[in-house]
């Protein structure tokens, strides 16, 4: 039996219709119920919901086998698992937005808001810019508005948030979509069941492609 | 002695010990302190980068081992034609990845120093496969040779950026960014192909010739080729395979590398490889092969205990007199059961059977 983790939410429901596709299907996760953990024996899945960012956690510490997490969150975190597809769903980039006027005069420290501090200090020390980072858990736009710093580094999809906040990309850092991502130990044990998983849904994300 | 007092860990380090007597290799034992120094010069060798350091009596800055390989290295000399061969069980005090605070760590291992040949690296891998054994449970050693992958990402590129980013695809088995990167980097989709091959590659021994032939013949080729073909006539020849994904800093490591994994515990549990590379920063002009065994991850394979803490709990009063208890407590002793004596029922205590004392007797 596999354990996979999927990120709750609209992301999570994409990527299990792809493995329902794929043949690994879990019918009781459909169903309405305040159950966590749904198994289908016949197809040797067992599916759970956890929050996006905790699902490379899971298959670190082998709580999980596969796992389909945000190119985002690996990176912020560098968990030491095998990154073995990307499923291009949940496509977005991180980016470096601020104000509309503002201009980065390279004269004091760049003071940056962000959810992923790692991605936001690697990306800059990458350019040789001094920064202060401000660590930020949520509405990190409100962050150059009010002053609390100079530009953000985040998720931007559509940018309509920034738009109506009249604020706007300064520079891309890289693209972001979703990824399947597996436990190292159990990749060993359970090399053909993963591997199996792995290329049907590689066949349909190129298929899709 | 009785088996069931040994804990999982203390049974493993036992048998390791006689293991690797048999082999021939000597005991090493160090002192828990080394100077701080050797471990400043030499951090990118080590699992983690902090050390707790402290100033001796002398004013002399010392530091708790966070590692025992370089102690060895350092402890020893060149002799032209000779090996030194020594295993070690010792605890070590690193920062743990989970709590980001100090742990200290059991870890045993063996090291290999001096001419070090193709029959040495295969003993080495041998009881690299030994050891996982008399741990119990399934494992599977993975192997792999630096100079394969070295030698792939040199043929298509010399820049480091490129190097770095694609062995780091290499390792994480992501061919998707591998692409990107071959991409950026103006890499022919041939030698992407090639790098796939690496990446994906997970053989038996036995399934060595094929793979190979598939390369352009190098040492690296040469080298596995010998080495799969004792490996697949070995009796470890079903737990074993090659990966090229798995890498390792070319500044000290070089040769062969390999992990050890066990059904049940989320990451390696054994990491060794040559090290000729760390040799020579020190100053060594040996060669050197070795592996260690984290003994502190074994606890994920204990179940917790669903019994008792003793069987028989004895409670006596102040009426009770001492040596009728310990002549009672000696008698249920006797009889092979274990006994805890005491004056009240302790609220964490499981036991099996209440002897209550207090109602059968009276001090004389």
């Amino acid at each position: 039996m596999l354990n996979i983790a999927l990120p709750k939410g609209r992301l999570g429901e994409t990527v299990y219709d792809l493995f329902e596709r794929a043949g690994f299907d879990c019918p009781s996760i459909k169903e309405k119920s305040r159950k966590l953990i749904f198994e289908n024996e016949k197809t040797g899945v067992r599916f759970f919901w956890v929050k996006p960012s905790d699902v490379p956690i899971y298959v670190e510490r082998g709580a999980a086998d596969l796992g389909v997490a945000g190119k985002d969150i690996i990176l912020e975190y560098s968990p030491d698992v095998y990154e073995l597809l990307d499923l291009k769903l949940g496509k977005c980039r991180m980016a470096v937005a601020a104000k509309k006027d503002f201009h980065d005069e390279t004269v004091k420290t760049l003071r940056v808001a962000t959810k992923f501090p790692n991605i936001a200090s690697e990306y800059y020390e990458k350019i040789g810019r001094d920064i202060d980072i401000i660590k930020l858990n949520g509405s990190i736009e409100l962050a150059p508005i009010l002053g609390l710093s100079d530009v953000i580094v985040d998720i931007v999809e559509t940018g309509t948030t920034l738009r109506e906040n009249d604020l706007e990309v300064k520079a891309e850092i890289l693209p972001i979509s979703a990824r399947l991502i597996a436990n190292k130990s159990s990749f060993r044990f359970a090399d053909r069941e993963i591997g199996l998983i792995a290329e049907k849904m590689k066949e349909l994300v190129t298929e899709h492609d | 002695m009785n088996d069931a007092v040994l804990t999982r860990e203390e049974k493993v380090v036992f048998a390791l010990r006689e293991l690797y007597r048999r082999y021939g290799y000597l005991p090493y034992r160090m002192s828990k302190f080394e100077e701080y120094e050797l471990y400043v010069r030499n951090k990118e060798f080590m699992v983690g980068d902090r050390v707790i350091a402290f100033n001796d009596t002398n004013g002399k800055m010392l530091a708790l081992k966070p590692d025992v390989t370089l102690s060895i290295i350092k402890g020893g000399e060149d002799r032209p034609g000779e090996k030194q061969k020594v295993y070690y069980d010792e605890n070590v005090y690193r920062v743990s990845k989970s709590t980001h605070r100090f742990k200290e760590i059991r870890q045993a291992g063996l090291e290999c120093i001096g001419e070090v040949d193709l029959y040495d690296v295969f003993e080495t891998v041998s009881l690299a496969c030994e050891s996982m054994n008399a741990i119990g449970g399934d494992y599977l050693l993975t192997v792999s040779h630096l100079g394969l992958l070295t030698d792939a990402l040199s043929r298509v590129s010399r820049d480091p950026a490129f190097l770095s980013a694609a062995s780091g695809c290499v390792a994480g088995k992501n061919a998707h960014d591998l692409k990107a990167v071959c991409e950026k980097s103006g890499v022919s989709d041939a030698d992407y192909d090639g790098l796939c091959r690496l990446l994906a590659a997970n053989f038996a021994p036995a399934d060595a010739p094929a793979f190979l032939s598939t390369l352009p013949d190098s040492d690296a080729t040469r080298e596995i080729a010998s080495l799969a073909a004792l490996l697949a006539a070995s009796p470890y020849a079903d737990k074993i395979r090659f990966d090229f994904s798995l890498t390792g800093d070319v500044n000290y490591y070089n040769g062969f590398i390999f992990k050890g994994f066990l059904r049940g515990i989320a990451s390696d549990v054994l990491s060794g490889g040559q090290y000729d590379g760390m040799m020579e920063k020190l100053g060594r002009k040996s060669r050197a092969v070795g592996f260690a065994l984290y003994l502190d991850l074994l606890e994920a394979l204990d179940e917790p205990e669903p019994g008792f803490d003793v069987d028989v709990l004895l409670l006596y009063g102040e009426q009770n007199d001492p040596a009728a208890v310990m002549a009672k407590a000696n008698t249920i002793r006797a009889s092979g059961k274990t006994c805890s004596a005491q004056r009240a029922i302790p609220e964490k205590l499981r036991y099996r059977e209440l002897v209550d004392l207090t109602k059968e007797a009276t001090k004389c």
